[in-house]
């Protein structure tokens, strides 16, 4: 109870912390992005190629000076960390660090070159809608009190069997409840194992990730390498809201999406709402919380349980649609690439609520999309390692966050009824 | 209301918790159930709140029998329950705590936390038990929290309360206030199963007692005619001896000796001070003072569990900072934990396996780095015939035994062998009659073998009944050891960080005042450790 309690001595403690991460950052900045510059200006185009209402400008920086420009601020910023503090406002400062560091980054990513701001933004909303939808299954779970860490095998099954439903059908919404019927069942495997025979959790879960892994991939060279026409998918098309996509740089990023992002926003708000502000979101915590004492009460646990990880199922179900309803349109073997994990870190760094795992999943979502981007500007860095970047950025995350964390007290224990 | 047990039985593999129970709970009426501990009463109360289902017996509420499968049937049919381990979620307000199960929702199921807010403040203002509606649990003091868990049970409409061991987590002024919100309740015919083992209690508030032994209730009592002596023979089944015996003490050569001592806390606070003590061989002195005073750190530094900033230890002539934790407690310190369940043995160890914890390397528990077993159960099985273990076998979990036993467990493996220095915390904490009784003569006996005993304890009672000198722990420091026999209202007040020049002032010059007349107010005071600081 008293581990969110902060002593003088762990205060002092992490502002040095955060004054170290501010220098290495500066070092970082002025070490690599200011010495080795492959051109004197980076372009950034804020039009998108469709229509809108009025054109922008370009934005041209010169590389050189912006670097050092905003090297000059974080060393700024570093000098006062070491001498007085930010205090409490210390995490929104290590934040602002971090966006003066990727505005340096891409500017000298982008020197010599042209980087598409709209593309960039749109594709991080994109990719963050999985990551999102995945992060809210373990919201709700572990909200409950049961550890799901199964995502990423929703996420398979659900991307496969939407992928062959929408195809036999033809329809998106016909593969979104096949999808969605995917990552149920695999919820409600979790949720017997766990709830009714009280299996450990954290083992339960690798064994329906491993499940999911095996079958879909067997299926996927048995029978649809066999049959492409299993494997085509209808997918949803992107939606233009009227006028509103026509704003310049806003309106392609928030109002020209495709469904399945419009859904991940409405349930992170339906979700926030229900969780803290209903009768049903009241009771779902405290069986997470103090299970016996919701007992005492009249709640029954273990049912508030199993419907808190089958509907949890239903938002990994959607999760994983999207990479064949949406983004990708052709199932592939373990194309899901490991996203379950790092909406498992979402979900930890939004500190189990839908709105603060929403925002972790567009930092994942931006460095997944940013890798992809810096691969058409051919930096010199290697793809390979460039498409580690979400993974790295998840570990920095993570280790800066999770030590302030504060787990429902209840997570991961079986309730057993006298 | 009224409320009629009829032969409740309830087992569990391999025990008889209750045993054809029958029970009568008059309206209006304030029933004690007086039982030690592990005699049942938990399980008859957990039985009548639906959250034990019995394997014989009735439950009859206003002359309707009740079949109660689950928490909520017994809710519906007016029963609430204050359990002994608190059913609050920490991180929710004191009113979405109290109208959790039963919430008024307005459109698309939204809470009504205002009307929630309200309803509590005027719940609480209506039953005299005050408490801030939108505070965090977590944040508000146990007597508080309790109070939620009162206002829950009243929120629902409750005319029978069970309030299970309510004052362990209490201080004394905490447990007065308890007992008016109880009288108040037990207007207007609504009545109260009060559950304790500590018998003053009983006779304090009960209008009636009941005394379950071994699952079976073995008698009922009127607390006005019988006395203490009558419900403690009762209750363990056998004469108990209330007092301690105690031959003068005979003390020798010194054992402990602390000279200023200082320990700090994380960020460099002293938590002790300036701390000399010595003890001797053949003497126990006894440590009082509120909770929270130095005395759990002060404990932790001379057994090597804490660091110590400044100042000397020495037991018998060896020097205990910088010595490891091992080499202090083979040379001879045997140390029974405040908290036994976290720091005084593995739960899920055996009765025999706990009973090496302090020897497990050593001949001939060990042998080239393999435990003997042989050995180990032997030594055992002679443990726990000697000092009274009530275990099914030495091979059972030592968490499966009840306070009482697993107290004795850890005094059996610090008192079996020869020590020179015992340091008990609390050694009598939650613990039933039958078992103080032979705890206390225990302590007793240790001294007399020459061993040197130092007493912490916040029950003044068992201080003045035990100590042969009486320290005080005030704000970190130490006053005293003052020779005994003290007045009770002398310790009392130094707890509360009076001046002992003051208080023995008038001791040291008449010393026939040193025992005050019962009839002083100031008695009342003085003995209540809680007090205000």
């Amino acid at each position: 109870m008293s581990q969110a309690m902060t002593t003088p001595a762990t205060q002092r403690r992490r502002e040095r912390r955060f004054g170290m991460f501010s220098l290495l950052v500066l070092a970082g900045m002025l070490g690599v992005f200011a010495s080795s510059t492959r051109g004197e200006r980076a372009t950034f185009i804020l039009n998108d190629a469709r229509g809108q209402l009025f054109e922008l400008p370009d934005l041209v920086l010169p590389v050189v000076p912006t670097v050092i420009l905003l090297s000059a601020v974080v060393a700024g910023i570093a000098a006062r960390q070491f001498t007085r503090g930010f205090g409490s406002r210390a995490v929104v400062i290590v934040g602002v660090v971090a966006l003066l560091f990727v505005i340096a980054f891409l500017t000298w990513a982008a020197a010599g070159g042209q980087l598409s701001v709209v593309g960039l933004l749109r594709g991080s909303l994109a990719r963050a809608t999985p990551i999102a939808f995945g992060a809210m299954a373990g919201v709700l779970c572990e909200r409950a009190g049961v550890i799901n860490i199964a995502i990423e095998g929703q996420f398979l099954a659900g991307a496969f069997t939407a992928a062959v439903v929408s195809s036999i059908a033809g329809d998106p919404w016909v593969g979104l409840i096949g999808g969605i019927s995917a990552g149920v069942l695999v919820a409600f495997m979790l949720a017997g194992l766990s709830i009714r025979f009280q299996a450990d959790q954290i083992v339960v879960g690798v064994v329906l990730i491993v499940f999911a892994t095996g079958v879909t991939s067997f299926l996927n060279t048995q029978v649809l390498s066999g049959n492409p026409q299993l494997n085509s998918p209808t997918r949803f098309p992107a939606i233009s809201v009227p006028v509103l996509s026509e704003i310049p740089l806003i309106g392609p990023v928030l109002f020209r999406q495709s469904l399945l992002v419009f859904g991940m926003i409405a349930a992170v708000i339906v979700l926030q709402y229900g969780l803290f502000q209903t009768r049903w979101g009241l009771r779902l915590r405290s069986v997470g919380e103090h299970p016996l004492a919701a007992d005492t009460v009249g709640i029954h646990v273990l049912a508030t349980r199993y419907k808190a990880v089958l509907l949890g199922g239903v938002f990994a179900g959607i999760g994983g649609s999207w990479w064949t309803l949406d983004a990708g349109g052709q199932f592939s073997r373990e194309m899901t690439g490991g996203r379950g994990f790092i909406a498992l870190a979402a979900m930890l760094v939004g500190r189990y609520s839908p709105v603060g795992a929403f925002g972790a999943a567009l930092i994942f979502g931006f460095s997944d999309q940013l890798a992809t981007s810096l691969q058409l500007l051919r930096v010199p860095v290697p793809s390979d390692l460039l498409l580690t970047a979400p993974y790295l950025v998840t570990i920095v995350v993570v280790a800066g966050l999770i030590g302030r964390l504060r787990v429902p007290a209840a997570d991961g224990k079986p309730y057993v009824k006298q | 209301m009224e409320l009629e047990l009829r032969g409740i039985t309830k087992r569990f593999p391999g025990v008889i918790a209750n045993d054809a129970v029958d029970l009568v709970v008059a309206p209006g009426e304030v029933h004690g159930l007086l039982g030690e501990n592990g005699a049942g009463k938990s399980t008859l109360m957990n039985v009548l709140y639906g959250l034990y289902r019995a394997d014989e017996g009735e439950i009859i509420i206003d002359g309707t029998p009740l079949q109660l499968d689950d928490p909520g049937d017994a809710i519906d049919a007016g029963i609430g329950m204050v359990h002994q381990h608190f059913m609050l979620v920490p991180v929710f307000t004191v009113a979405e705590n109290i109208v959790l199960g039963v919430e008024h929702t307005r459109g698309l199921g939204r809470l009504d936390r205002a009307r929630a807010s309200q309803e509590v403040a005027e719940l609480a203002e209506r039953s005299g038990l005050p408490v801030d509606p939108d505070a965090l649990v977590e944040e508000l003091p146990v007597g508080i929290q309790q109070r939620v868990e009162i206002l829950k049970a009243l929120y629902r409409d409750a005319r029978l309360l069970i309030l299970d061991e309510p004052t362990a987590v209490l201080t004394p002024q905490e447990a007065d206030d308890l007992f008016d919100a109880i009288r108040a309740f037990t207007t207007e015919g609504r009545s109260v199963i009060f559950i304790s083992h500590k018998l003053r209690e009983h006779r304090a508030i009960a209008d009636r007692i009941s005394v379950l032994r071994r699952g079976r209730i073995v008698g009922t009592a009127d607390p006005r005619e019988a006395s203490e002596q009558d419900l403690a023979n009762l209750m363990v089944g056998r004469p108990v001896e209330l007092t301690v015996h105690k031959p003068p003490a005979e003390p020798t050569d010194s054992v402990l000796e602390v000279q200023g001592l200082r320990v700090e806390d994380a960020v460099g606070t002293p938590v002790v001070q300036d701390l000399d003590l010595q003890i001797r061989r053949g003497e126990i002195v006894a440590i009082a003072g509120v909770e929270g005073n130095g005395q759990t750190p002060l404990v932790a530094a001379l057994t090597g569990l804490r660091e110590v900033a400044d100042g000397t230890v020495t037991i018998a002539g060896r020097e205990v900072v910088g010595a490891t934790r091992k080499q202090i407690l083979r040379d001879g310190t045997g140390h029974v934990p405040e908290d036994r369940a976290r720091d005084g043995l593995v739960a899920d160890f055996s009765v025999a396996e706990n009973l090496v914890l302090n020897l497990w390397d050593a001949e001939p528990y060990a042998r080239r780095g393999t435990l003997q077993f042989g050995a180990i159960n032997a030594h055992a099985r002679e443990l726990v015939g000697a000092y009274d273990i009530r275990t099914p076998s030495v091979g059972t979990s030592a968490g499966s035994l009840s306070g009482g036993n697993q107290q004795k467990l850890v005094v059996a493996r610090e008192f079996a062998r020869p020590i020179d220095l015992l340091v008990a915390s609390q050694p009598t904490r939650g613990v039933d009659v039958g078992s103080i009784e032979y705890i206390h003569s225990q302590l007793v006996a240790k001294r007399d073998e020459g061993t040197a005993v130092l007493l912490v304890s916040s029950e003044l009672d068992e201080v003045l009944a035990l100590a042969d000198r009486v320290a005080v722990m005030y704000h970190g420091r130490l006053v005293g050891p003052f020779d005994t026999p003290i007045s009770k209202e002398a310790v009392g007040r130094m707890m509360a960080g009076a001046d002992p020049a003051e208080v023995l002032g008038a001791a040291a010059t008449s010393p026939t005042t040193t025992t005050t007349p019962p009839d002083d107010p100031a008695t009342a005071d003085g003995s209540s450790p809680g007090a205000p600081a």
